[in-house]
């Protein structure tokens, strides 16, 4: 499994997002994936593929058949991305404030 | 709580804004992007170079765990005391280019002040990235983790 595959660019695709959105209310198996779509049965698994390898997808065994379900904590994973960013700053000016918190009563 | 730092990014705009107030008097908050020695304590980075004033630069350094060094820094255009800096800011061998940023000090009553930080980049895409690293490298540290806990897993269970 590649790990480095970047989630941005998972969701970036039209397609990769409508398998999201069918899978969001349905849990699936390939093939009923595949025919909502006119691509190739080949395409498709490979669109499900990287969402697999992302996390966003889940696969479960049921009998002889795999069912795909939607993973929605990942998916809160990314509509928060720029949490860390935030978190980065909020870090950064807590200890500007400290530092001159200290500055001052040395005053 | 409200969260003391707020960033806004908006879709498809080549810029963000970072604000955020503090529980200091205007003139502290400004002397702590003013004086290195204090800048390299809230920063943990080495301050090589801080010419305040206008066509003056500042280059600091930081180390990271590895050891290696890493700088970035950039020219002042403007810098009026208490008020406003206007500099560019690029970090040094990274693709992420060359930022303008806007840092505008603000004072709200005598013991507290607020930094308006707007930045603009290149384009859309670099801005886009530049948000996104933090995210990744928390996500690349969560996949080590699991992974780490994976192996030791493993060689406990042999």
């Amino acid at each position: 499994m590649d790990l480095r595959r970047d989630v941005f660019q998972a969701i970036a695709d039209p397609t990769r997002r409508a398998i999201i959105t069918l899978l969001a209310l349905n849990a699936m198996t390939p093939t009923a994936i595949a025919e909502h779509f006119h691509s190739s049965r080949q395409t498709i698994s490979k669109h499900i593929q990287i969402l697999t390898e992302c996390q966003l997808l889940e696969q479960e065994q049921n009998g002889r058949e795999i069912h795909y379900h939607f993973n929605a904590k990942k998916m809160k994973e990314i509509a928060d991305f720029i949490e860390p960013f935030r978190n980065l700053w909020d870090d950064r000016f807590n200890k500007l404030e400290a530092v001159m918190k200290k500055y001052r009563s040395k005053k | 709580m409200e969260r003391k730092t707020k960033i806004n990014a908006e879709d498809g705009k080549q810029e963000l804004l970072i604000t955020r107030e503090f529980d200091l008097p205007l003139e502290l908050l400004f002397k702590a992007y003013e004086d290195p020695e204090i800048v390299e304590q809230w920063m943990g980075t080495k301050v090589l170079k801080l010419e305040n004033k206008k066509h003056g630069g500042y280059q600091f350094e930081t180390t990271d765990p590895m050891g290696n060094k890493h700088r970035f820094g950039g020219v002042i255009h403007e810098f009026n005391s208490n008020q406003k800096i206007i500099r560019t800011f690029e970090m040094e061998n990274t693709p992420f280019g060359v930022q303008l940023e806007f840092l505008e000090f603000e004072k709200l009553t005598d013991d507290t002040s607020k930094l308006n930080m707007h930045v603009v980049f290149k384009s859309v895409e670099l801005r886009n990235q530049l948000l996104k690293l933090p995210f990744a490298q928390g996500i690349n540290m969560a996949h080590n983790r699991i992974q780490e806990i994976l192996s030791n897993h493993n060689h406990d269970s042999k």
